[in-house]
Protein backbone atom coordinates (compact mmCIF):
# COMPACT_ATOMS: atom_id res chain seq x y z
CA UNK A 1 0.00 0.00 0.00
CA UNK A 2 1.48 3.29 -0.98
CA UNK A 3 1.69 6.15 1.45
CA UNK A 4 -0.24 8.36 -0.42
CA UNK A 5 -3.24 5.98 -0.50
CA UNK A 6 -3.03 5.27 3.60
CA UNK A 7 -2.45 9.12 3.54
CA UNK A 8 -6.34 9.42 2.01
CA UNK A 9 -7.53 6.60 3.93
CA UNK A 10 -6.90 8.63 7.36
CA UNK A 11 -8.84 11.73 5.86
CA UNK A 12 -11.45 9.78 4.32
CA UNK A 13 -12.41 8.60 8.25
CA UNK A 14 -11.40 11.61 9.95
CA UNK A 15 -14.25 13.29 7.74
CA UNK A 16 -16.54 10.64 8.53
CA UNK A 17 -15.67 10.61 12.43
CA UNK A 18 -16.50 14.49 12.34
CA UNK A 19 -19.54 14.10 9.88
CA UNK A 20 -20.97 11.89 12.84
CA UNK A 21 -19.95 13.26 16.20
CA UNK A 22 -19.83 17.08 15.50
CA UNK A 23 -23.06 19.03 17.35
CA UNK A 24 -23.48 21.87 14.68
CA UNK A 25 -25.27 20.13 11.82
CA UNK A 26 -23.54 22.73 8.93
CA UNK A 27 -20.18 20.95 10.10
CA UNK A 28 -21.53 18.09 9.75
CA UNK A 29 -22.72 17.97 6.25
CA UNK A 30 -19.05 19.78 5.03
CA UNK A 31 -17.13 17.30 7.21
CA UNK A 32 -19.60 14.47 5.08
CA UNK A 33 -18.22 15.97 1.94
CA UNK A 34 -14.55 15.59 3.14
CA UNK A 35 -15.42 12.26 3.56
CA UNK A 36 -17.07 11.64 0.36
CA UNK A 37 -14.25 13.36 -1.14
CA UNK A 38 -11.44 10.67 0.17
CA UNK A 39 -13.73 7.85 -0.82
CA UNK A 40 -13.75 9.39 -4.70
CA UNK A 41 -9.67 9.78 -3.98
CA UNK A 42 -9.49 6.14 -3.31
CA UNK A 43 -11.69 5.09 -6.05
CA UNK A 44 -9.28 7.22 -8.41
CA UNK A 45 -6.27 5.16 -6.52
CA UNK A 46 -8.04 2.11 -7.72
CA UNK A 47 -8.20 2.73 -11.10
CA UNK A 48 -12.17 3.35 -11.39
CA UNK A 49 -11.59 6.78 -12.66
CA UNK A 50 -15.18 6.88 -13.99
CA UNK A 51 -16.70 5.60 -10.31
CA UNK A 52 -14.02 8.80 -8.94
CA UNK A 53 -15.62 11.03 -10.60
CA UNK A 54 -19.43 10.03 -10.31
CA UNK A 55 -18.71 10.13 -6.45
CA UNK A 56 -17.66 13.64 -6.53
CA UNK A 57 -20.89 14.81 -8.97
CA UNK A 58 -23.25 12.52 -7.43
CA UNK A 59 -22.26 13.04 -3.55
CA UNK A 60 -20.29 15.84 -3.14
CA UNK A 61 -22.24 17.48 -5.48
CA UNK A 62 -25.84 16.49 -5.22
CA UNK A 63 -26.24 14.92 -2.15
CA UNK A 64 -24.54 17.31 -0.07
CA UNK A 65 -26.37 20.34 -1.67
CA UNK A 66 -29.70 18.23 -0.63
CA UNK A 67 -28.64 17.62 2.72
CA UNK A 68 -27.38 21.74 3.14
CA UNK A 69 -30.91 22.81 2.06
CA UNK A 70 -32.86 19.85 4.34
CA UNK A 71 -30.98 21.19 7.36
CA UNK A 72 -31.60 25.04 6.21
CA UNK A 73 -35.38 23.83 5.40
CA UNK A 74 -35.56 22.30 9.00
CA UNK A 75 -34.35 25.65 10.68
CA UNK A 76 -31.56 23.20 12.32
CA UNK A 77 -28.81 24.86 11.66
CA UNK A 78 -27.44 25.97 14.92
CA UNK A 79 -26.06 23.70 17.50
CA UNK A 80 -29.07 22.22 20.18
CA UNK A 81 -28.38 22.89 23.56
CA UNK A 82 -29.54 19.24 24.62
CA UNK A 83 -27.90 16.44 24.17
CA UNK A 84 -27.29 14.97 20.60
CA UNK A 85 -27.27 11.80 21.60
CA UNK A 86 -30.28 9.06 21.89
CA UNK A 87 -31.38 7.90 25.11
CA UNK A 88 -29.72 4.29 24.75
CA UNK A 89 -26.57 5.39 23.09
CA UNK A 90 -24.09 3.91 25.55
CA UNK A 91 -24.81 0.23 24.34
CA UNK A 92 -23.30 1.40 21.07
CA UNK A 93 -19.76 1.89 22.86
CA UNK A 94 -19.86 -2.03 23.17
CA UNK A 95 -21.44 -3.11 19.96
CA UNK A 96 -19.79 -0.81 17.45
CA UNK A 97 -16.02 -1.79 18.62
CA UNK A 98 -17.57 -5.38 18.65
CA UNK A 99 -18.91 -4.92 15.24
CA UNK A 100 -15.39 -3.49 14.07
CA UNK A 101 -13.66 -6.19 15.59
CA UNK A 102 -15.02 -8.90 14.15
CA UNK A 103 -15.21 -7.09 10.64
CA UNK A 104 -11.29 -6.70 11.05
CA UNK A 105 -10.57 -10.15 12.36
CA UNK A 106 -12.46 -11.83 9.63
CA UNK A 107 -10.73 -9.37 6.64
CA UNK A 108 -7.25 -10.11 8.60
CA UNK A 109 -7.53 -13.92 8.83
CA UNK A 110 -9.13 -14.81 5.64
CA UNK A 111 -7.86 -16.94 3.45
CA UNK A 112 -10.54 -15.95 0.31
CA UNK A 113 -7.88 -12.85 -0.24
CA UNK A 114 -5.27 -13.22 -2.87
CA UNK A 115 -2.06 -12.53 -2.59
CA UNK A 116 -0.84 -11.50 -5.86
CA UNK A 117 -1.75 -7.78 -7.53
CA UNK A 118 -2.85 -8.34 -10.78
CA UNK A 119 -2.41 -5.68 -13.51
CA UNK A 120 -4.61 -2.66 -13.92
CA UNK A 121 -7.62 -3.47 -15.27
CA UNK A 122 -8.96 -0.92 -18.01
CA UNK A 123 -12.64 0.93 -17.16
CA UNK A 124 -12.14 3.46 -20.24
CA UNK A 125 -15.51 5.85 -20.24
CA UNK A 126 -15.48 3.71 -23.43
CA UNK A 127 -15.78 0.16 -21.89
CA UNK A 128 -18.21 1.66 -19.28
CA UNK A 129 -20.37 3.31 -21.83
CA UNK A 130 -20.48 -0.08 -24.07
CA UNK A 131 -21.19 -2.50 -21.16
CA UNK A 132 -23.99 0.34 -20.22
CA UNK A 133 -25.37 -0.29 -23.71
CA UNK A 134 -25.07 -3.85 -24.08
CA UNK A 135 -25.35 -6.35 -21.03
CA UNK A 136 -26.51 -4.51 -18.43
CA UNK A 137 -29.07 -2.47 -20.47
CA UNK A 138 -31.95 -3.79 -18.40
CA UNK A 139 -30.46 -2.86 -15.32
CA UNK A 140 -29.88 0.93 -16.74
CA UNK A 141 -33.52 0.71 -17.84
CA UNK A 142 -35.25 0.04 -14.41
CA UNK A 143 -32.48 2.05 -12.55
CA UNK A 144 -34.31 5.02 -14.53
CA UNK A 145 -37.34 4.09 -14.03
CA UNK A 146 -36.47 4.11 -9.88
CA UNK A 147 -35.07 7.05 -9.94
CA UNK A 148 -38.47 8.78 -11.82
CA UNK A 149 -40.27 7.43 -9.26
CA UNK A 150 -38.10 8.78 -6.43
CA UNK A 151 -37.91 11.83 -7.61
CA UNK A 152 -42.39 11.83 -8.27
CA UNK A 153 -42.13 10.31 -4.74
CA UNK A 154 -39.63 13.02 -2.75
CA UNK A 155 -41.48 15.78 -4.83
CA UNK A 156 -45.16 14.68 -3.45
CA UNK A 157 -43.95 13.71 -0.23
CA UNK A 158 -42.27 17.11 0.28
CA UNK A 159 -45.32 18.91 -1.41
CA UNK A 160 -47.31 21.23 1.03
CA UNK A 161 -50.51 19.28 2.51
CA UNK A 162 -53.73 21.65 2.77
CA UNK A 163 -55.37 22.03 5.53
CA UNK A 164 -58.18 19.49 5.90
CA UNK A 165 -61.59 20.27 7.58
CA UNK A 166 -61.52 16.81 9.58
CA UNK A 167 -58.46 17.70 11.62
CA UNK A 168 -58.60 21.13 12.22
CA UNK A 169 -56.13 21.00 14.88
CA UNK A 170 -53.31 20.41 12.38
CA UNK A 171 -51.69 23.20 11.41
CA UNK A 172 -49.71 23.00 7.90
CA UNK B 1 -0.97 -6.80 5.07
CA UNK B 2 -1.97 -6.38 0.96
CA UNK B 3 -3.80 -3.69 -0.80
CA UNK B 4 -7.41 -5.38 -0.37
CA UNK B 5 -7.02 -6.13 2.79
CA UNK B 6 -6.32 -2.20 3.35
CA UNK B 7 -9.31 -1.09 1.50
CA UNK B 8 -11.43 -3.77 3.32
CA UNK B 9 -10.08 -2.32 6.43
CA UNK B 10 -11.19 1.44 5.58
CA UNK B 11 -14.55 0.56 4.42
CA UNK B 12 -15.25 -1.72 7.57
CA UNK B 13 -14.18 1.06 9.64
CA UNK B 14 -16.59 3.47 7.86
CA UNK B 15 -19.09 1.43 8.17
CA UNK B 16 -18.62 1.11 11.55
CA UNK B 17 -18.40 5.17 12.10
CA UNK B 18 -21.77 5.38 10.19
CA UNK B 19 -23.67 2.82 11.91
CA UNK B 20 -22.52 4.38 15.28
CA UNK B 21 -23.53 8.02 14.02
CA UNK B 22 -26.74 6.40 12.86
CA UNK B 23 -27.79 4.20 15.77
CA UNK B 24 -26.83 7.09 18.58
CA UNK B 25 -27.52 10.54 16.79
CA UNK B 26 -30.97 12.07 17.34
CA UNK B 27 -31.28 14.42 14.90
CA UNK B 28 -32.81 12.68 11.12
CA UNK B 29 -30.74 14.30 8.85
CA UNK B 30 -27.74 12.90 10.62
CA UNK B 31 -28.85 9.31 10.65
CA UNK B 32 -29.11 9.71 7.23
CA UNK B 33 -25.66 11.16 6.65
CA UNK B 34 -24.59 7.16 8.72
CA UNK B 35 -27.19 5.49 6.35
CA UNK B 36 -24.96 7.46 3.46
CA UNK B 37 -21.37 6.63 4.91
CA UNK B 38 -22.15 2.85 5.30
CA UNK B 39 -23.55 2.75 1.61
CA UNK B 40 -20.22 4.01 0.46
CA UNK B 41 -18.41 1.81 2.43
CA UNK B 42 -20.01 -1.08 0.47
CA UNK B 43 -19.12 0.61 -2.69
CA UNK B 44 -15.79 0.75 -1.61
CA UNK B 45 -15.76 -2.96 -1.13
CA UNK B 46 -17.42 -3.52 -4.58
CA UNK B 47 -14.87 -1.21 -5.91
CA UNK B 48 -11.76 -3.17 -4.18
CA UNK B 49 -13.12 -6.65 -4.90
CA UNK B 50 -13.65 -5.70 -8.49
CA UNK B 51 -9.92 -4.19 -8.76
CA UNK B 52 -8.04 -7.25 -7.07
CA UNK B 53 -10.46 -10.03 -8.06
CA UNK B 54 -9.88 -12.11 -10.87
CA UNK B 55 -12.05 -10.84 -13.95
CA UNK B 56 -11.57 -7.11 -13.36
CA UNK B 57 -12.32 -6.92 -17.20
CA UNK B 58 -15.68 -8.24 -16.97
CA UNK B 59 -16.92 -4.63 -14.99
CA UNK B 60 -19.61 -6.68 -12.80
CA UNK B 61 -18.52 -4.84 -9.22
CA UNK B 62 -17.58 -1.55 -11.39
CA UNK B 63 -21.48 -1.03 -13.40
CA UNK B 64 -22.63 -2.43 -9.61
CA UNK B 65 -21.05 0.03 -7.98
CA UNK B 66 -22.56 3.27 -10.67
CA UNK B 67 -26.53 1.56 -10.14
CA UNK B 68 -25.78 1.61 -6.18
CA UNK B 69 -24.77 5.43 -6.35
CA UNK B 70 -28.27 5.52 -8.62
CA UNK B 71 -30.57 3.88 -5.67
CA UNK B 72 -28.53 6.33 -2.71
CA UNK B 73 -29.53 9.36 -4.67
CA UNK B 74 -33.19 8.20 -5.07
CA UNK B 75 -32.80 7.17 -1.51
CA UNK B 76 -31.26 10.34 0.00
CA UNK B 77 -34.15 12.17 -2.36
CA UNK B 78 -36.80 10.47 -0.70
CA UNK B 79 -35.24 10.23 2.22
CA UNK B 80 -34.88 14.23 3.29
CA UNK B 81 -38.35 14.83 1.59
CA UNK B 82 -39.73 12.47 4.16
CA UNK B 83 -37.51 14.69 6.65
CA UNK B 84 -39.25 17.93 5.40
CA UNK B 85 -42.66 16.31 5.61
CA UNK B 86 -42.21 15.07 9.29
CA UNK B 87 -40.90 18.51 9.84
CA UNK B 88 -43.59 20.45 8.34
CA UNK B 89 -46.18 18.07 10.85
CA UNK B 90 -44.46 18.27 14.13
CA UNK B 91 -42.37 21.16 13.93
CA UNK B 92 -39.34 18.87 14.95
CA UNK B 93 -36.88 16.91 13.63
CA UNK B 94 -35.29 14.75 16.74
CA UNK B 95 -35.87 11.25 16.17
CA UNK B 96 -36.89 10.74 20.15
CA UNK B 97 -39.94 13.13 19.42
CA UNK B 98 -41.55 11.25 16.19
CA UNK B 99 -42.61 7.90 17.90
CA UNK B 100 -46.39 7.45 17.77
CA UNK B 101 -45.70 3.79 15.92
CA UNK B 102 -43.64 2.72 18.82
CA UNK B 103 -45.57 -0.18 20.24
Amino acid sequence: MSPFFVITGIVTLLGAVFAMSLRNLVHCALAMAVAFSGIAALYLQLDAQFVGFAEILVYVGAIAILIVFAILLTRSGEAPEKSVLTSGAWTSLILIPLLFGILAWAILHSSAVPRDLPPAPVATVKNVGDALMTKFVLPLEIIGLVLTAAMIGAVIIALKEENKNENPGRKS
Amino acid sequence: MTALQGCLLISALLFAIGFAGAVTRRHAILVLIGIELMLNAANLNLIAFWRFGPHPEALTGFIFVLFSMAMAGAEAAVGLALIIAIYRHKKTSNLDEVKELKG
